[in-house]
């Protein structure tokens, strides 16, 4: 349902920062996927991420979404679709709003008009939404999403994130600023909320643990190319071992042939 | 004396309202004000003296802010102009445009001719002229306040309000942070010059120069409101800035009247207006950072 066809992109194209981030990069992406992806840092993760959601725009290539062509929709109107998670947890909520008024912006996703939908029975069934966090925040309602810590700050982004029902969740090192245990209550609900709802999603980690133990389908990218894409039996199969001697092997191989170039 | 100050306030706390939602709702520091405050005197002015009725002026006065706020918001949007220039092209652009309103002069004296406050009074019968006017300026001024929280607790207003805190949030929720901006300004410079329009007819003049300085005021009234308010509910957040407004003239008239024994001229209020204001910035910074100490402590 969201395909990516030969995506390049590069930044500061025509000067001496030239960068080659993505490099004719094709994924299909299959509703139900839980990917994780996996990566060396500046290996385009986040920029794969961009791409997807439209906060950048490829320098050729094609990104659809539902057999659409989506490549030069700007974010705002693909975020129908999409659900996107940061590393930092300020960037998902408002901090001096009300925790109240942070979800009536997240329940449903575009324009909204002049009309008050915050009443007595869309309280209720934040609460309701709320209590599987088993976080207390159902009774905090008209807190500041400020006062929250920076785990349940997270939680509760996910919770809002997932209230549209996105289509494709991104979900970039979400989990990377939390301390352990919060890291792992989040995660957890990660995995819940995908399995309840049915959601397709992608996880960026840099934990080689949590790519395997998650999902069906795992990438690995470097240098701006998808090296590694298993799935199915072959993704459980994988152990942490397995996969950093792949990434070596993967980078050896690079450099042998590296090597033939430089010998013929 | 009170009574006046207090009015005085109460009409200037229109343009502070403005001014909060530019500078703390959306986060847009918007010069356009000084520019669109006049643009309110100037229009209502003219439709006065035409004949068009006070009503009419007043209503065109508020549209006419508007536009000059969407066309700020529209040059910051669609060329990339950093928010400071987009204000001061717009600004500058406005003290034409507000000579060409008022006929190619540089200001009206609205004498002999009825305004909103006239008209109160007359309407006030026996009630003294002074309390007519608290009155009316009260009633006004919460209408609109009433107005204005009825908007931000609209779904539409509740994002707005998300905005200047997290632009992110805003596009990854499907709002296109644009057409934020333009409803936002267009609605804070359409305030601005219905406080000007309110202005003109009060002192009885219009001057296509009225709004010199109008924004640093604003500012130093929304975040003396600040000082006295805490809360993040709209309904004392609006009301802070109400009074924040009413306190800063009332300080003013002090330095006016009293400063003089400390060698003060009126000259003098500008300075001291802009020192107000940073002083504000200051302690709002080292309360913020203690704040963020003891959270950081927990
Ligand atoms: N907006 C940008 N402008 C210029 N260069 C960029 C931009 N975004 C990313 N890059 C460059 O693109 C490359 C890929 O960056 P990206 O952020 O996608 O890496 P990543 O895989 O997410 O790394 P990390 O694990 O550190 O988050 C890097 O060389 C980076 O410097
Ligand atoms: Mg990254």
């Amino acid at each position: 349902m969201i395909t990516l066809e030969s995506i390049s992109k590069v930044f500061h194209p025509g000067t001496v920062n030239e960068n080659l981030a993505m490099d004719n990069v094709s994924l299909k992406v299959n509703p139900g996927d839980f990917i994780t992806i996996v990566g060396s840092n500046g290996a385009g993760k986040t920029t794969l991420f961009n791409l997807i959601s439209g906060s950048l725009f490829p320098s050729t290539g094609k990104v659809s979404i539902h057999d659409k062509d989506m490549t030069r929709i700007p974010e705002y109107r693909r975020a129908k679709f999409i659900g996107r998670i940061f590393q930092d947890p300020t960037l998902g909520t408002a901090a001096n709003m009300s925790l109240e008024d942070n979800m009536v912006i997240c329940s449903k996703k575009g324009f909204k008009g002049i009309k008050m939908s915050l009443n007595a029975s869309k309280r209720k069934f934040f609460q309701e939404e709320l209590k599987p966090l088993e976080m207390g925040l159902e009774n905090r309602l008209k807190d500041n999403v400020g006062l929250l810590s920076g785990g349940q700050r997270q939680a509760l982004t996910l919770l809002m994130t997932v209230l549209s029902r996105p289509d494709l969740l991104l979900l970039d090192e979400h989990t990377a600023a939390l301390d352990p245990r919060n890291a792992q209550i989040v995660l957890d609900l990660t995995q819940q909320f995908i399995t309840d709802y049915n959601l397709t999603a992608m996880m960026i980690t840099h934990n080689m643990k949590h790519a395997i133990d998650y999902g069906n389908r795992l990438l690995m990218m470097d240098k701006g190319h998808i090296i590694l894409d298993v799935s199915g039996e072959e993704k459980k199969r994988l152990t942490v071992d397995a996969l950093v001697k792949k990434f070596h092997e993967i980078k050896k191989e690079e450099y042998a042939t590296d090597e033939d170039l430089l010998v013929t | 004396m009170i009574e006046g100050i207090i009015v005085d306030g109460l009409i200037f706390s229109i343009l502070a309202l403005g001014v909060f939602i530019s500078f703390r709702i959306l986060d847009f520091p918007d010069l356009t004000v000084d520019g669109s405050f006049a643009t309110g005197a100037a229009i209502v002015a003219i439709c006065i003296i035409n004949g068009l009725g006070i009503f009419i002026g007043i209503v065109l006065a508020f549209i006419g802010g508007a536009i000059a706020g969407v066309v700020t918001a529209t040059i910051h949007n669609k060329l990339k102009v950093p928010n400071l220039l987009s204000g001061i092209l717009v600004m500058t652009m406005l003290y034409s445009i507000n000579i060409r309103i008022l006929g190619g002069r540089a200001n009206i004296a609205l004498l002999r001719v009825d305004t909103i406050f006239t008209k109160v009074i007359t309407l006030g019968g026996s009630i003294p002229r002074e309390y007519a006017l608290l009155l009316f300026m009260i009633i006004f001024v919460m209408v609109i306040k009433v107005l204005i929280d009825l908007f931000f607790r609209t779904d539409l207003g509740i994002t707005m309000g998300a905005l200047g805190n997290n632009e992110q949030m805003i596009t990854t929720n499907g709002v296109n942070p644009e057409t934020m901006k333009v409803i936002g300004l267009g609605l804070s410079n359409g305030l601005v010059a219905l406080s000007g329009a309110l202005l003109g007819q009060y002192q009885g003049f219009a001057d296509a120069k009225l709004g010199q300085g109008m924004i640093v005021e604003g500012l130093a009234a929304v975040m003396l409101g600040e000082f006295l308010l805490r809360s993040n509910k709209i309904f004392y957040i609006t009301l802070r800035v109400v009074l924040g407004a009413i306190l800063y003239k009332g300080l003013m008239f002090f330095g006016r009247y009293y400063g003089y024994y400390i060698n003060m001229t009126p000259s003098d209020l500008k300075m001291i207006t802009s020192i107000l204001v940073i002083v504000s910035l200051v302690i709002a910074k080292s309360q913020d950072s203690a704040g963020q100490r003891r959270k950081e402590q927990k």
